[in-house]
């Protein structure tokens, strides 16, 4: 058995507002991803799965467990620890590029920050946008001027930028229209195969986490209730929840 | 079936870039109709041209939009506030959070309609107490008397949904209604809406890019793409059996639930 | 069936970007600048050269503003006042947008007790009326056009501190800053890059508006002694100079007036057109 790329362990998170009415998002949540392997986070919104996304990444602190990356215990470190090994693509392609800067800074960005020469970023920028199907032309763009599937790919070069061994997709695909999730998605599983990346996939479609995912995990209220193979827990749910996640689907 | 709402070739722009190319359809009483379509496809624009909500920049160039004998782009704006809201109602993909976050439920829905109607408080209290017992709302006269942050998203856009139609209108166009909502959420919007059409008689335009709500409401189904009409039919015809090569790709692009082993 | 009349239902929409107002308002700052910094060059008289045979003339072809009691040329005055008042002003904008953007920025970023202690400091500076501030100020450092500078300053720069704290905490939370954090941008890098090129708007908006309002306090303090000191041109303290003679030789009082109405004017709607400029809700308009 291979050791895992991503071990979490009872990961809790608390917000608490002025001081007062604390609001338990994350309880208590424990679950593995394998090297190459894609797990889905299903549920629906204020179930917490972003907040378990944006901790893993270290953009948030959690209130209690352990993350573990590669083995290593990264729950204390912050998010510059853990940019080398784990990426982020977020809901909506356009506002997670910076809007008063080109596509191809932001592609770029962790090229420099790594001590890259600006000379050399620029020639794997063009290789970046030519892997996820964009022609280098879009180097020079800005956010606003693209549509939502190209910039959706732009942000998918950006975290390939540094190999990362785990990609995390917050919504990755649920401001697309349906055509152009289904191309972001393949080119995703293509990659994902290509760069052996493991990915936490995080969406509200059970109908997509069964088609994409290797096993799902369904969050509710903050914590993980059913976990298993896609058509598994789809077919026969176990949980009350599930069943009715499910009998909701049009 | 008697049409109520008829679209004749209508063409819209916005700042002289037309956005839908000649475009009729027609709506039945008591039917519903979805528009399914991705961003940009004009489906949105079709909706708003007929309450004359384009916004700057926005006209309905040519093509007539006809209601009871009415040619709705030709009336002054005083005649449209009329018919909107009494006859023509509508609802948007935020409409629970059109409300006003600082006043109560209640009074914001007695405030719209006296806009049309001399109706006492209490009078207006019992029906919309009724409306909302009709539509299995469960504590109708909490939810009146609850401030909008009190009640969660998707109660907020079902009461929104069940607002516009207090003024028993004929006609209601829904413009994405649930695509903002859970799907647990999203499908009780669906029931509400069907409920409305079997209770009230109720015509109903869907605009969505969710194919499974128009294929759990809709009786017939106008698919568009870049502001032109690319297939039209009853709504398990066109979504099982699609005609045409986009159709066929936007059907194929869902992902479907495999509820059975070896489905 | 009607045949369609696009010309009774086609409105004409006129896009009014307020570009040309920018461009307008934008020349007449610029001229104002321009001829403060070639005051010197642009005057018809010293300035500063007295000449009690021509005491209190009247405007004429020779004086267009006429002369004060010292027989100095009012044009030529007012003309080098330009350069005290304009640059004093522009100085004073300079420090309070820089000190409280910094100021703003860090609260915003750092949050905590940090930014409470600060944010109550600066509640505790707008707590004060301006100008009696001003005057405590004045009264502990003592006159002068800096001290006025730093009174002014000291009451001022909250506004531009709370604009930084509220565009950077919203900053903070955009995707795009998450995004450019996993890059591994320092902090220093996410401020600099990322954080204040997109908080600058609302601030410059707010910092071409204050021009006008600045440069009134300046003349205001002035006025009442506490800025420019005699003999230097300053168009508030020519003011004060010249008030006793308003009802004898009113032209003393108007000219350095009027200069400060028009000054004011001008960068206030170039302020104004800036905001209707930047954003981009006021660019389409029906």
């Amino acid at each position: 058995m291979t050791t895992p790329i991503l071990q979490v362990q009872n990961l809790k998170k608390i917000f608490t507002r002025n001081g007062q009415s604390d609001f338990l998002a994350v309880d208590g949540v424990s679950f593995d991803v394998a090297p190459g392997e894609c797990v889905g986070l299903i549920g629906e919104s204020g179930s917490g799965k972003s907040t378990v996304a944006n901790m893993i990444a270290r953009l948030l602190n959690p209130t209690g467990g352990q993350i573990f990356l590669d083995g290593e215990d990264v729950t204390k470190t912050d998010v510059r620890a853990v940019c080398r090994k784990v990426q982020m693509i977020f809901q909506s392609p356009q506002e997670s590029f910076d809007p008063r800067r080109t596509l191809g800074d932001g592609i770029g960005e962790s090229l420099l920050t790594a001590g890259e020469p600006a000379s050399e970023t620029a020639e794997e920028v063009a290789r970046l946008l030519e892997a996820v199907g964009l022609s280098s032309d879009f180097m020079c763009r800005y956010p606003h001027e693209v549509s939502g599937g190209q910039c959706q790919r732009a942000a998918i070069a950006r975290a390939l930028a540094i190999e990362p061994k785990l990609l995390l997709c917050d919504e990755a695909t649920s401001a697309l229209d349906v055509t152009v999730q289904a191309e972001i998605v393949s080119l995703l599983s293509h990659l994902m195969r290509g760069h052996g990346m493991a990915c936490l996939f995080i969406c509200h479609d059970i109908a997509l986490a069964q088609s994409f995912c290797d096993r799902i995990l369904v969050m509710y209220r903050g914590k993980i209730v059913e976990e298993g193979l896609p058509d598994e827990v789809i077919q026969s749910p176990k949980q009350e929840y599930t069943k009715m996640l499910i009998d909701s689907v049009l | 079936m008697n049409e109520i709402l008829q679209y004749v070739n209508v063409t819209t722009s916005y700042n002289a870039v037309p956005v839908v190319h000649d475009v009729s359809f027609s709506l039945g009483e008591g039917e519903i109709l979805g528009i399914v379509g991705e961003s940009g496809s004009g489906k949105s624009t079709l909706l708003k041209a007929a309450m004359g909500l384009l916004g700057a920049g926005g006209v309905v160039t040519s093509g007539d939009i006809w209601y009871r004998g009415k040619n709705l782009p030709d009336l002054s704006e005083e005649e449209l506030r009329r018919l909107s809201g009494a006859e023509i109602a509508m609802v948007f993909q935020q409409a629970g959070a059109s409300f006003c976050p600082v006043r109560r439920v209640g009074a914001q829905l007695y405030e719209a309609v006296t806009a049309h109607d001399a109706i006492s408080e209490a009078e207006f209290t019992d029906r919309a107490a009724e409306l909302l017992h009709k539509l299995r709302f469960e504590d109708a006269s909490r939810i009146l008397e609850s401030y909008p942050f009190e009640l969660s998203g998707g109660m907020m856009q079902r009461v929104g949904i069940a607002a516009a139609i207090l003024m028993n209108p004929s006609v209601l166009l829904a413009d994405e209604p649930t695509s903002a909502l859970d799907v647990s959420v999203q499908k009780q919007a669906v029931e509400e809406m069907c409920l409305i059409r079997e209770l009230y008689h109720t015509s109903i335009v869907i605009v969505t890019h969710n194919i499974g709500v128009v294929r759990a409401m809709a009786d017939r189904v106008i698919v568009m793409k870049e502001g032109r009409i690319v297939e039209s039919g009853g709504t398990r015809d066109v979504l099982e059996n699609p005609a045409r090569e986009y159709t066929k790709k936007l059907m194929a692009a869902v992902p479907k639930l495999r509820l059975r082993r070896g489905a | 069936m009607a045949v369609p009349e696009p010309t009774v239902r086609e409105t004409v929409i006129r896009g009014s970007n307020g570009k040309t107002r920018l461009c307008f308002f934008g020349v007449m700052a610029a001229l104002l600048i321009v001829s403060a910094v070639f005051s010197e060059n642009l005057c018809p008289y010293d300035p500063y050269l007295q000449d009690l045979d021509a005491a209190l003339q009247q405007p004429s072809a020779a004086h267009i503003f006429g002369t004060d009691r010292y027989g100095r040329d009012m044009l030529s005055r007012v003309i080098v006042g330009s350069r005290t008042s304009i640059f004093s002003t522009f100085l004073l904008v300079a420090i309070i947008t820089t000190f409280g953007t910094a100021i703003g920025v860090f609260c915003g970023w750092a949050r905590g007790r940090a930014d409470n202690l600060l944010m109550r400091v600066s509640d505790l500076c707008l707590a004060f009326p301006g100008l009696v501030f001003a005057l405590a100020v004045a009264g502990v450092l003592g006159g002068g056009l800096s001290n006025a500078v730093i009174a002014l300053a000291m009451i001022s720069w909250p506004k531009y501190a709370r604009i930084a704290r509220s565009q950077t905490l919203s900053v903070r939370e955009t995707s795009y800053l998450k995004a450019a954090r996993l890059a591994g941008c320092s902090t220093s890098r996410l401020i600099l890059k990322h954080i204040l090129p997109n908080i600058a708007g609302p601030i410059l908006v707010t910092a071409t508006l204050d021009v006008g309002t600045m440069m009134m306090e300046l003349a205001g303090l002035s006025f009442l002694g506490l800025g420019a000191k005699p003999p230097t041109a300053e168009w508030g303290s020519m003011m004060s100079e010249t008030r006793g003679l308003l009802q004898t030789v009113p032209w003393a009082v108007f000219a350095p007036g009027i200069a400060i109405f028009i000054a004011v004017m001008v960068f206030n709607l170039l302020g104004d057109a800036v905001r209707d400029w930047m954003d981009p809700k006021m660019r389409v308009k029906s």
